[in-house]
């Protein structure tokens, strides 16, 4: 297949971006989009003009690195699919694709089509967990978890952290992303005790990061790669309620 | 150098109790005045970090993605191990430690083996409390499954994404630590060297992979949990950051490399499509309880699976290890179907592949099933390969997936240079020569929750004076001159403007490591393989192009710096595969094999962990053999008959 690419070029956050066309030749619809790109950058390497930065390490679409919007959608055409799994066999010969960055206020850039998802994790650190100490943990078993609540939270706990939720709403909100940790652990009698502090301060530090707010469109869940449903936006937007009254509550 | 292994004596069972009160404590007010490094946040890394943090220990952690969530012990699928007995099928800690060591061939050590048993159970319940969503029966308990080279359930999992949850498991009790300041996290960050000063570790130097400046960071002690290096390969089922710097790095410093030859092939990967291949999938080995594997019993037969009868048919692992079938070990399964390959009887486009067939287990518990335990993988390859394993046997072949080679460590996990720790892939210890299936994420959280932060107390009690000033140290010679040496590499690196992208080396040191350091490895190919590693180690360093400059993000500069250690490396690994001269787990030499084919170990001669010492760029290394005894489980001949 022969391919024009649009692809997205910024040497820093500091310069100003645009999109350079490239021509790319005897690509096999059996590689990967990533190894297309790789393709692309022997090319660019061998006439001497700097490759292009991207992210991405597992290749399985576990890791949650990689990240392009590929015409205008989060990791390409495919549903329920990460840019490194989506193969060239699902475009045509000819066939003009636009490669851009995750676009979000929350996101800055860092490079051509690198982006700072730095804001997750300081999501994460502000109340995704459990406080469990290392020992001291009773028997696996102690606590039986019906094997539909269980599943339910594997569900949401499958959110490999990619940001497409993000790049995809038009609001830049990282909802998705900050309930689908709420709803792992809701899901689990081990994540009862900080339930609701937890939704407030993760919902908190959402709204500390810049991420905008969400108005119900569902992008997020169509651009979603493990396919994490809405419904866990839903439930965390119940038990924030909840919180803010309890927590009203409990301060009169 | 001299290796002390520092066993502990008395009987296997009680050793690792009695070692842990014997160890010296610090109180909790003094724990704060001892820093550790914590490189690498895999399950390693993270769970010793996180760990290491609640104790009241200062932490740093570093990794070179841009958050710990994305190390590669996310990838892996199928389960992890632990002796609970759960499902009542004769499964202990005793059986769970005659597996392992069995499984490694008997190259690994006893001691370390049992502890491993021991502390499984353990981490279960750890998981289960930080919320690890493991797979359930319908009455609410944990599930299990088997796994290869076992003949009990004793594999917990999650989905097809066992180790996923577990490193998320992992990745939150250090993100708890992180926002209670008690560890400070550096992402981005590469490990260039480790500083050793008068004897001890003091710091490492790391280059901020965004900004390009190389940083030093000082600490009492440095935890390398940095993985392994089967991307040496260039081809395997690794994620590409992988890489072998760190560990071979500190290798340069005086930390001894053991076993380096011994590589774990996996059975079950989906097999390369052409030129272009950046990396092999793996396909789980769970797979291999419901999947049966064969080849057409006529070489060059190519027609459609559906289009074979039964009668035509080879399933060659049931077929030569009927009492473990389809579920016998790795490396046996591997060079099985090497074998049928090379017999011109392989499957696919290019004749690098193998059956495993569903239709059989579809017919016997419905497609609704297998899509439940199987859904997410059986998709994956849809993806990639286009083709639907519901409707047609998948096809797969070996890649290399495992390294049980590593830095060699005493039972402390304590590496040849007092105040280096190594744990999970890095180091060595636990699996011989062979890795069983779902027993990785089982050693890197054991070492990382129950082991490392025991030991390393234990190491910190003992030192005195002015080895306690850390911060002071910072500002010494040893500091400035390891940065200026890394800087001048780099320099160096970006000054040779050739002609060929690392990736090129890459891609052709990896091949030829495959065809004669992979699988299967004979005299002749090693030595040949030595000399023409060297020469094209000579071109990389007169012809390698690296574009753009060192002080700011630069993808290739880092790719150029990681290949430069693989070809060092890899001449470390043949000469370590070219000096044993037997065949014993995955390390499989042609000239060591009974008449069948199998492995003929050589227990006389062999018995022994190799681990080698650097002498310098150009000087052959030099070997020191830790001799290994087996008190417990009687050395035999391992069949799977």
């Amino acid at each position: 297949m022969n391919l024009t690419l649009h692809v997205w070029r910024q040497q820093n956050a500091n310069n100003s971006g645009k999109l350079v066309t490239y021509r790319v030749t005897d690509i096999s619809p059996d590689m990967s989009f990533i190894e297309m790109m790789n393709a692309l950058n022997q090319q660019l390497a061998d006439s001497g003009e700097e490759p292009v930065a991207f992210d991405c390490d597992c290749l399985e679409g576990v890791c949650g690195t990689c990240a392009m919007m590929i015409n205008g959608v989060a990791h390409g055409p495919e549903g329920a699919t990460t840019t490194c799994q989506l193969h060239m066999r699902k475009f045509q010969d000819g066939d003009q694709i636009y490669i851009e960055p995750w676009r979000a206020k929350a996101f800055p850039i860092i490079k051509d089509l690198m982006v700072d998802r730095s804001a997750f994790d300081r999501i994460i650190q502000a109340g995704g967990f459990v406080s469990v100490n290392t020992g001291g943990a009773p028997d696996g078993n102690a606590i039986p978890i019906s094997k539909y609540e269980a599943d339910l939270a594997m569900d949401a706990a499958q959110c490999i952290g990619c940001g497409a939720c993000v790049a995809s709403c038009k609001n830049g909100a990282a909802m998705l992303f900050t309930a689908a940790k709420i709803g792992h652990l809701a899901h689990l009698p081990q994540g009862q005790v900080e339930r609701y502090e937890r939704v407030v301060k993760m919902v908190e530090q959402m709204d500390k990061e810049g991420f905008g707010h969400c108005t119900n469109q569902n992008e997020c869940e169509a651009a979603c790669p493990k396919e994490i449903s809405v419904k866990f936006i839903a439930e965390m937007n119940r038990d924030f309620i909840k919180a803010k009254a309890c927590l009203k509550a409990q301060n009169s | 150098m001299e290796l002390k292994s520092n066993i502990p004596s008395g009987p296997i069972e009680q050793k690792w109790e009695r070692h842990r009160f014997e160890m010296k404590l610090i109180n909790p007010a003094n724990k704060r005045k001892f820093r550790a490094l914590v490189v690498g946040s895999g399950l390693a890394g993270a769970s010793a970090a996180a760990t290491l943090a609640e104790l009241g220990y200062q932490v740093s952690c570093f990794c070179f993605h841009d958050s710990p969530r994305r190390a590669h012990s996310i990838a892996a699928q199928g389960g992890i191990n632990a002796a609970k007995n759960y499902r009542n099928d004769g499964d202990s800690v005793h059986r769970l430690f005659y597996d392992t060591v069995k499984g490694g061939d008997f190259r690994a050590r006893e001691a370390n083996v049992h502890r491993l048993a021991e502390v499984s159970v353990s981490i279960i319940d750890q998981c289960v409390a930080q919320g690890v969503p493991f797979a359930r029966e319908y009455g609410g308990y944990l599930d299990n499954r088997s796994f290869g080279g076992a003949q009990v359930s004793r594999t917990f999992y999650a989905r097809g994404q066992t180790g996923q949850q577990l490193l998320l498991g992992a990745y939150s009790a250090l993100s708890r630590q992180i926002g209670l300041g008690n560890v400070k996290m550096f992402t981005h960050r590469e490990m260039l060297d480790l500083i050793v000063e008068d004897g001890r570790t003091r710091g490492i130097v790391v280059r901020n992979l965004l900004d390009g400046k190389l940083e030093t960071y000082s600490g009492h002690a440095v935890v390398m949990a940095t993985g392994g290096y089967s991307n040496v390969f260039f081809l395997s089922t690794n994620a590409k950051g992988c890489n072998v710097t760190a560990t071979y790095r500190a290798h340069k410093k005086g930390a001894a490399f053991a076993n380096p030859c011994y590589t774990q092939i996996h059975p079950t990967s989906i097999p390369a499509a052409g030129e272009h291949q950046a990396k092999l999938t793996l396909m789980s080995e769970s797979l291999r309880n419901d999947g049966r594997v064969w080849v057409p019993k006529n070489p060059g037969d190519k027609r459609h699976a559906e289009a074979i009868p039964d009668s035509e048919r080879d399933y060659f692992l049931e077929r030569k290890y009927p009492s473990f079938g389809n579920l016998a070990p790795r490396d046996i399964s591997s060079r099985s179907a090497k074998e049928v390959c090379d017999e011109g009887r392989g499957v696919g486009p290019t004749g690098k592949g193998v059956f495993l067939d569903f239709r059989d287990s579809i017919r016997r518990v419905g497609p609704e099933k297998i899509k439940e335990r199987y859904g997410n993988l059986f998709q994956m390859y849809d993806r990639i390969t286009g083709e639907d394993p519901y409707q047609v046997p998948m096809r797969i072949y070996p890649a290399p997936h495992y390294t049980m080679g590593g830095l060699w460590v005493d039972y402390n996990l304590m590496s040849s240079i007092p105040g280096l720790f190594v744990i999970g892939e890095a180091n060595f210890s636990d699996h011989g020569a062979n890795r069983l299936g779902a027993s990785a994420l089982m050693q890197g959280l054991a070492d990382g929750y129950f082991i490392l932060p025991y030991t390393i107390g234990n190491y910190f009690a003992e030192l005195k004076g002015a080895d306690l000033e850390a911060d002071a140290r910072a500002s010494s010679t040893a500091f400035s001159s390891a940065r200026t040496e890394s800087e001048n590499y780099i320099k160096k690196l970006l000054a040779t403007k050739g002609k060929r992208t690392p990736d090129s080396f890459h891609r052709e040191l990896g091949l030829m490591m495959w065809d004669n350091c992979g699988m299967a490895r004979n005299a002749s190919g090693l030595k040949q393989t030595l000399t023409k590693i060297a020469a094209l180690r000579d071109e990389f360093y007169r012809n390698v192009n690296v574009l753009g400059g060192g002080e700011e993000l630069n993808q290739s500069l880092v790719k150029a710096g990681r290949v430069a250690d693989f070809f060092d490396f890899a001449e470390l690994m043949c000469t370590d595969a070219l000096h044993r001269e037997e065949s014993c787990g995955g390390h499989f030499r042609e000239e060591h094999q009974t008449e069948d084919g199998e492995a003929k170990r050589d227990d006389e001669q062999f018995c022994y962990v190799g681990a080698w010492e650097y002498r310098g760029a150009g000087n052959a290394p030099l070997l020191h053999k830790e001799n290994l005894t087996f008190e417990n489980v009687k050395l035999s001949v391992r069949s799977y008959k």
